[in-house]
């Protein structure tokens, strides 16, 4: 058996955790691409409108379902619309809908994970049988119930994400911050004259941020898949805005009459940047953990 | 024994709140349902007049606290109600639906136990490697499709183009008669029957929409496994293990292993409630009538009856198998008790 | 528990001496297409959730069980359409349970006398006094049957009268050319009455729950199963007194979804029948070999642009105007339909020539004149308006939705589409009439122009969901709506209406909707004006 990841070179060990990152860089080829292919789709985020060669929503009903062409790299749709200019637009949508809704569950599972955390009792009891009613939910199925209730908008896509991810944060949060609540530092911190919030705030949550930069690495690349999902059922975004998960579910139609390109190349956008998160994720990981530095 | 039937016990009674809540959420989230079930359920060319009929029929015109007291009342005695859109007791619907998915969705996780966790074991005893690498960019590429997708290029290359897969019609071609009733899973059934043909039939409609949902399954148990396996290998007790100079073979399965099996059972209880849920998209696609796709249903048409009903299913079924998992984890690992909850 | 799962049930449930040899040859391994000479295989992808046309909450699919598995006193004849296809014929009345009718000298009653020799399914004679029963019961029930019978001047229980056991009577209430054509629509099924009745309680006097799983008709097929969500499969009835004895034995109708799916499988050869396909299919399948694609045009029925009057830049009826100018015909009827349907725009002049309904509007696109007829209304500037659609019908609507949406930017109308998902729709197109801009696709069975206006263009009724009121139009929807076709006042009347909704617009017609039905090696599919597959013709090739 091979221990080449758990005996790193001498020198590094020596040093902070920037010296740890590059180590796990240079020896994990991986997270370096996935670090790549993330700098590719903030790119295409932030570029993406201004560099695509068509008006993602224009039609031309003479060009419907042409397949990939030169002028058009991944064919048109049904309405003559390029898919290629849509896939690229649509980067910034879809990870807008992820980064809020993830944005939203780390803050509100934060709050409430530290609060069940810190001072237990009955608010703890309370808190942790809300989230044992919101994860006793398919939790797809509890975000369809909610888009379905609210309306098919983008925000109401970004807060039923938000509500079934919120337990899996306050959940993490609430046992860093038990275990640390009594921990010599936290008492410290108390005894030289800290409120218990800033004692909270301060010193014990930031414990807890390692491990959730990887739940919010992964949950980045599961909350786009849910939002997909949701278009795939007919409560996604509004047409004729460009979204993958749509672009796929409309293709998906068409792939047995032959037009492959219309659901492969959303497909395969979306595959990419889930992918990136999750490669991200596991990467993050890697780095936070301890163990792993040996 | 007795203090473990209390532990059992004190953990069901954990999980009465929980079930009231659910009861609570279910209701308010579909009165929260847009539509007016009463309309849609006059049908075409209906009036005034007769969508009042049916809203008194569906007791739809009595106050919101009135229809909670009476739902409440019919839970508790066990009525689930009528479904308004198949037209049948929920509860009935329930029981013939339930095994489908669950079926489906213990036949993809079995799949992806029998490949993910060798494969995180693998990738654990060498960490870093080029083996390493692979596993972890193989298992993330299958958790990064979106399952409708992977379910409709899987029907359109193995069935359209190849012809190998038979056609994604549910769980059995037409040309097969179901199998009797006794668990309601398809190849248990034919196989107390002793009916191979009904059996290989049912087998091969599973065939594709488990590999779709395995796929999707591969990536938090492999992880999980690789994790819970690079942890258990760098502990103390196993290198005191290999010092006291057991076999490689051993330290890995005997002690690595055992120790690492119990993140992977949690993730699994985690993947499968996961995975009933993924579920709605497969059954869509590949026509599976299971309780996934009857909640899409329901939900669109504002179905009370049929989404609360649904959603307590689900919510029992969670419960029980939390339960299940927190009673393997004592047979596992002897020191945890219910205590620490 | 009845009708389900289980073997035994259904060998219990049907018969097991008739189902016994039919069953066995199923247990064997069969590719599809050598089922058996007998045995229809077709998909759909709607689900059938009752075998009671009359329950609450019964959907439009499941209506075809009612013309599978029930009789009616009367039946449209058949005719040949000019691509060969088959169709009901509107203008011919067959008998079925009734093997003649006369109209009293008054012209107040319609007299039936029923066939000698018809049985219903369990061999009991078909008598006056379960059609008395089964029509009671239809204009009781409430819901759609009520509505559906009172549409034809059948609305109480004292209308109808058992003269003996095969002579039924009817009395009208007004002389009406919509009474006759209403009996032969599903609804007014003859039901057992003595099966029923056996089964019916004090509360539930119409044995609701009975035949809403347990068919009791005289029709040429009986269920043999039935699985929500699954499929349903007809089993012949070889006893079947109302007409000629199907052909095939047994047809299995599975439902699927996808429709994705159901184009792979016909294609492949393991379906007879995709029903109701999209327009894409049809088009692409229209070609291949093996596969009979038929389109037929919807009857009386046309997809629309419904601007609401009730809201503010549409009260104008130049904004109306404008707005029919500035779709772009052409484009959607290529993109929503691929095509398949008939065009409703273009019309020659603005008074229409004859009264034939649906036919061409007297619009096409053209975006200067939308613009000059907004600037005349003083809306040079444009507004902005949502453009809902029904979530359930985003196959067409979405794309012609985006189309529309696209021209209408032209002519400075910003148009944001919304997506309303199918148990909102009915509520807020229909009945509560609040969508300012909307498509709709109200189509009516009775085949006659003015039962058109007296649905979508009358105010207050349910398929008016632009709140549109004309004084005129109203008083002459009410004039024509019973009077005789051949009646000398009709046809100027008919005309003058048409003219008046076409001037003023409050439902811009898109295009003729078709319904399309590929088949292979299978022939005698016939087009019904319910959209409803009708097995009884069926023959394997």
């Amino acid at each position: 058996m091979t221990n080449s990841g758990s005996t790193p070179l001498p020198a590094e060990q020596q040093d902070g955790a920037f010296a740890h990152m590059a180590y796990v860089l240079r020896s994990n080829p991986v997270t370096l691409l996935a670090f790549c292919m993330f700098a590719v789709l903030m790119i295409a985020a932030v570029l993406g409108p201004s560099l695509v060669p068509y008006d993602p929503l224009a039609s031309n009903a003479a060009l419907a379902l042409d397949p990939p062409s030169l002028a058009h790299w991944f064919g048109t749709d049904s309405l003559g619309r390029d898919v290629f200019s849509r896939v690229i637009v649509a980067t910034r949508l879809d990870l807008a809908i992820s980064i809020a809704a993830v944005a939203l569950s780390f803050l509100i599972g934060s709050v409430l994970g530290s609060i069940a955390g810190y001072w237990g009792g009955w608010l703890d009891s309370i808190l942790n049988r809300l989230f044992d009613t919101i994860m006793a939910f398919p939790l797809f199925v509890l975000a369809m119930g909610i888009v379905a209730a609210l309306g098919n908008t983008v925000e109401n896509i970004v807060y039923a994400t938000a509500v079934i991810n919120i337990p899996f944060y306050a959940r993490l949060v609430r046992a860093e911050v038990n275990i640390r609540r009594d921990a010599g530092f936290a008492q410290a911190a108390k005894l030289a004259g800290n409120a218990d919030i800033r004692v909270l705030a301060l010193h014990i949550f930031p414990n807890a941020l390692p491990p959730m930069m990887v739940q919010v690495s992964l949950n980045l690349g599961w909350a786009i898949l849910n939002a997909a999902g949701l278009s795939f059922i007919g409560l996604g975004v509004r047409p004729p805005t460009a979204e993958w998960g749509i672009m796929v579910a409309e293709g998906a139609n068409f792939i047995v009459s032959g037009e492959w390109w219309l659901a492969l190349f959303p497909g395969f956008a979306l595959m990419f940047a889930v992918f990136t998160f999750n490669l991200l994720g596991d990467g993050l990981r890697d780095i936070v953990d301890p163990r792993q530095r040996s | 024994m007795a203090g473990r039937l209390a532990t059992v016990g004190l953990r069901i009674t954990h999980a009465i709140p929980v079930i009231l809540g659910v009861v609570v959420v279910s209701f308010v989230l579909t009165r929260a349902l847009p539509g007016d079930p009463a309309v849609y359920f006059a049908g075409a060319a209906a009036d005034e007049e007769s969508i009042a009929q049916i809203r008194t029929a569906l007791g739809l015109d009595k106050p919101l606290p009135e229809q909670f007291l009476i739902y409440a009342k019919d839970v508790l005695t066990g009525d689930l109600g009528q479904s308004i859109s198949t037209g049948q007791p929920v509860l009935q619907d329930l029981a013939n639906r339930l095994p489908a998915s669950l079926e489906l969705t213990l036949t993809a996780l079995l799949l992806s136990c029998s490949i993910a966790i060798p494969l995180g074991v693998l990738a654990a005893t060498r960490p870093g490697s080029a083996v390493d690498h692979l596993c972890r960019v193989l298992v993330t590429a299958g958790v990064s499709l979106p399952t409708f997708f992977t379910g409709v290029v899987l029907i359109y290359v193995f069935y359209y183009l190849l012809g190998i897969a038979p056609a994604p019609l549910g769980r059995l071609d037409f040309i097969y008669l179901d199998p009797d009733h006794v668990t309601g899973f398809y190849l248990i059934d034919a196989a107390l029957a002793g009916d191979l043909e009904t059996w290989l039939g049912a087998l091969k409609q599973l065939v594709l929409p488990a590999t779709t949902l395995a796929l999707f399954t591969l990536a938090p148990l492999a992880r999980m496994t690789r994790a819970a396996m690079l942890g258990a290998l760098s502990s103390d007790y196993i290198r005191t293990a290999r010092a006291a100079g057991l076999t490689e073979d051993k330290v890995l399965f005997t002690y690595a292993f055992r120790n690492a099996l119990l993140p992977v059972i949690t993730t699994l209880g985690m993947v499968f409630s996961f995975t009933l849920g993924a579920n709605v998209l497969v059954e869509k696609v590949f026509a599976w009538p299971g309780i996934g796709s009857y909640a899409v249903e329901a939900l669109v048409v504002s179905d009370y009856a049929a989404v609360q009903g649904f959603v307590l299913a689900m919510a029992l079924l969670f419960v029980a198998l939390n339960l299940v998992i927190d009673l393997t984890y004592t047979l596992i690992d002897p020191r945890i008790g219910f205590e620490t909850r | 528990m009845t009708n389900e799962t289980s073997r035994r049930g259904f060998l219990k449930g049907a018969g097991a001496t008739v189902l016994g040899a039919s069953v066995l040859p199923f247990l064997k391994v069969l590719p599809a297409s050598a089922a058996g000479n007998d045995v229809v295989v077709a998909v759909t992808g709607q689900t059938i959730n009752s075998l009671d046309l009359h329950r609450t909450g019964t959907n439009r699919p499941s209506y075809q069980v009612a013309v599978n598995v029930y009789d009616r006193l009367v039946s449209f004849g058949t005719k040949t359409l000019e691509d060969g296809s088959l169709s009901y014929d509107y203008s011919v009345i067959e008998p079925e349970v009734a093997e003649s009718w006369e109209v009293s000298e008054d012209g107040m009653a319609l007299i039936f006398k029923l066939r000698p020799d018809g049985k219903f399914q369990d061999g009991s004679p078909i008598t006056a006094q379960d059609v008395k029963w089964s029509f009671d019961r239809a204009v009781s029930v409430g819901g759609f049957p009520t509505v559906q019978m009172k549409a034809g001047s059948l609305e109480k229980p004292e209308q109808f009268e058992v003269v003996d056991d095969l002579t039924f009577k009817i009395n009208l209430l007004r002389k009406s050319k919509l009474t006759l054509p209403d009996l032969a629509v599903p609804v007014p099924m003859i039901i057992n009455s003595k099966v029923a009745l056996e089964h019916a309680t004090a509360d539930d006097p119409w044995a609701m729950e009975y035949l809403h799983k347990t068919p009791a008709g005289s029709g040429a097929f009986k269920v043999a199963v039935w699985k929500p969500g699954e499929q349903l499969v007809y089993e012949r009835n070889d006893n079947w007194t109302s007409g000629p004895v199907p052909a095939v034995k047994r047809v299995v109708l599975r439902e699927v979804p996808s429709p994705a799916t159901r184009r792979a499988l016909l294609e492949r050869g393991d379906v007879n029948m995709s029903f109701n396909m999209p327009n894409k299919d049809a088009k692409e399948l229209a070609g291949t070999e093996d596969i009979t694609v038929a389109t037929t045009p919807i009857e009386n029925s046309i997809y629309c642009l419904c601007p609401n009057l009730a809201f503010e830049p549409f009260k104008d009826k130049k904004v109306r105007q404008a707005i029919a100018w500035s779709v772009p015909y052409e484009e959607v009827f290529k993109t929503a339909a691929y095509g398949r349907g008939a065009p409703m725009w273009g019309g020659p002049a603005a008074s229409p020539a004859d009264i034939a309904w649906p036919q061409k509007f007297p619009y096409a696109t053209d975006l200067d004149k939308a613009k000059a007829l907004l600037e005349e209304a003083g809306y040079a500037s444009g507004f902005e308006v949502p453009l809902s659609i029904d979530l359930s019908q985003s196959d067409w609507m979405e794309p012609a939705a985006l189309l529309i949406q696209e021209n209408l930017a032209k002519v400075g109308i910003t148009a944001s589409v919304e997506k309303i998902p199918g148990a909102n729709w009915r509520t807020a197109s229909l009945v509560e009439k609040r969508l300012p801009l909307h498509l709709e696709t109200f189509g009516g069975w009775l085949n006659y122009p003015c039962y058109y206006f007296f649905w979508a263009y009358q105010e207050g009724h349910l398929f008016n969901s632009s709140n549109y009121r004309n004084e005129e139009v109203e008083a002459l929807t009410s004039e024509t709506l019973h009077m005789p076709v051949d009646d000398p006042d009709y046809a100027p009347k008919i005309k003058r209406m048409i003219e008046i909704v076409w001037d003023e617009v409050p439902r811009i017609a898109l295009w003729q909707p078709a319904l399309n039905v590929g088949t292979r090696e299978l022939d005698g599919y016939e087009y019904w004006f319910h959209r409803q597959l009708d097995v009884r013709g069926l023959k394997k090739v």
